[in-house]
């Protein structure tokens, strides 16, 4: 068995200032990744990288495509890698109004990523939307509503079926929770927990809350000015910190 | 099953001077299919560290703590997660649950996890719960908001739900009604019976007799 991505010193600058540097980890189906941070510690350098919606200097990511094994998709054709972001790949933003197109129906939004791998169907594509729409506890009745009438918790569930529709084999998450109200917080972390299981989905989520990393990621990844300072199982990681960087972030947290 | 080998431990508080707290030395003992053994001592020996550290969940500097085969100062988080998926129970004092995921699921989980199906991990669940006397109502609620006692019956529960060949126990008896001590100390029988090596912390002695057949001193690897 093979990871499902293998990222080797993952490098970008701007200009002389550090994005990322030397970056790299093995992520396996069924796995979650955290990777915590404050501000301008490179996490979301990293994670645009992985998505491609930004250049890297250097390094390599090898995803385990379905048809030709492993293959490093910063030197992919760049038609390879946009059909690789439709069928395997997500990418969950932190403001679902960036994820999700407003001006259409919740439907739709569910609908047209199916249509983009090929579904024809109208009926099978609306029930598939619906189906997906119940997953994410919306009530399939609101499928013709806009998701500008949303709450930003059902917007951000909206978001997540948009992009899982397609039974993606790896996500990527930007602070999913951010923005949210507490109790949304817990509903999205028990689905996409139950998501991950079901699905066998692997995850990078990039998030500042270490709460929502101790209850969702396998594994943790600490990043301080571009760098990983530490790195390990979760709970490893957060109750036995060795890096002081990690001390200081564990400390830091106000208990509730 | 279990085995501590020249393990020792200490931790450096970089955010407060740099201190350095060593905790342990030379720590070594053997858990065998069967046998329950306490880990007795001062408060502050360390019995909290070692155990957790059994868990994988503090870091080895030096030694070696075998499980079930699996190395826990060399193996990697995947091997860790597996180890406690599969072999390695936990009965921790601390409930860590996302909030709103009622206590049957929670309890049903580790089943889940491995892949027993929801009906009948449900069942299972159930069935502990009602033998802990988990009032019925709590049962679809999230253990949150329950009193000590009753999570701690949630706790126990989940580390008893699947039949581990290892279980750590973190004073499973300390916040339990006598009726509901004296069901978690026939788990405990009933683990030992079925072939179990368990290593806890009890300070309830009458508990500590009416189960463990050995206790370790862990003063004696205070460094």
């Amino acid at each position: 068995m093979t990871p499902l991505l293998e990222v080797r010193n993952l490098t970008r600058r701007y200009g002389a200032r550090t994005g990322c540097e030397g970056v790299g980890f093995d992520l396996w189906p069924g796995e979650v990744l955290g990777i915590v941070g404050e501000s301008g510690s490179g996490k979301t350098t990293l994670l645009n990288c992985l998505a491609g919606l930004l250049p890297p200097d250097g390094g390599e990511a090898w995803f385990d495509t379905r048809e030709a094994g492993p293959r490093d998709v910063f030197r992919m054709p760049e038609g390879e890698r946009r059909r690789l972001a439709r069928t395997d790949w997500a990418f969950v933003r932190q403001n679902p109004r960036d994820g999700l197109r407003l001006n259409v129906s919740a439907g739709a939004n569910v609908g047209e990523r199916l249509m983009a791998v090929g579904a024809r169907h109208y009926g099978a594509i609306r029930a598939e939307a619906a189906r997906w729409l119940e997953r994410v506890e919306i009530d399939p009745a609101r499928i013709d509503d806009r998701p500008s009438t949303f709450s930003g918790g059902m917007q951000q569930r909206l978001q997540i079926a948009r992009n899982l529709v397609t039974r993606p084999r790896l996500v990527l998450m930007d602070e999913p929770t951010g923005g949210l109200d507490v109790s949304v917080q817990a509903r999205l972390l028990d689905l996409l927990r139950g998501l991950v299981r079901d699905l066998g989905l692997a995850v990078v989520i990039v998030t500042h809350d270490l709460a929502v990393v101790r209850l969702l990621a396998h594994r943790v990844m600490v990043m301080k000015d571009g760098r990983v300072v530490e790195e390990g199982l979760t709970d490893r990681v957060l109750d036995d910190p060795r890096h002081p960087y990690t001390q200081l972030l564990v400390s830091s947290v106000l208990a509730a | 099953m279990i085995r501590v080998e020249g393990v020792s431990k200490g931790f450096v508080l970089h955010n407060q001077g740099g201190a350095r707290l060593a905790v342990l030395r030379d720590a070594a003992l053997a858990v065998r299919p069967g046998e329950c053994v306490a880990l007795v001592g001062p408060s502050g020996a360390g019995k909290s560290t070692l155990l957790r550290m059994v868990q994988g969940n503090y870091g080895i500097d030096g030694g070696r703590i075998v499980v079930g085969g699996v190395d826990l100062s060399t193996a990697s988080p995947r091997e860790v997660l597996r180890l406690r998926r599969e072999t390695l129970g936990w009965v921790s004092q601390f409930l860590r649950v996302i909030p709103r995921v009622p206590a049957l699921d929670v309890v049903a989980e580790p089943l889940r996890a491995l892949g027993v199906p929801e009906e009948e991990a449900r069942a299972r669940a159930a069935a502990l719960l009602g033998r802990l006397n988990l009032p019925r109502p709590l049962w679809d609620l999230s253990p949150t908001t329950f009193s000590g006692g009753e999570q701690q019956r949630v706790n126990i529960a989940r580390g008893f739900v699947h039949p581990y060949p290892a279980l750590l126990l973190d004073e499973p008896t300390a916040s339990l009604d006598p009726v509901n001590r004296a069901v978690v100390l026939d788990l405990i029988r009933e683990a030992k019976a079925r072939g179990a090596a368990i290593l806890g912390i009890f300070h309830d002695e009458g508990a500590r007799a009416a189960v463990c057949d050995r206790e370790v001193d862990v003063g004696r690897f205070v460094p």
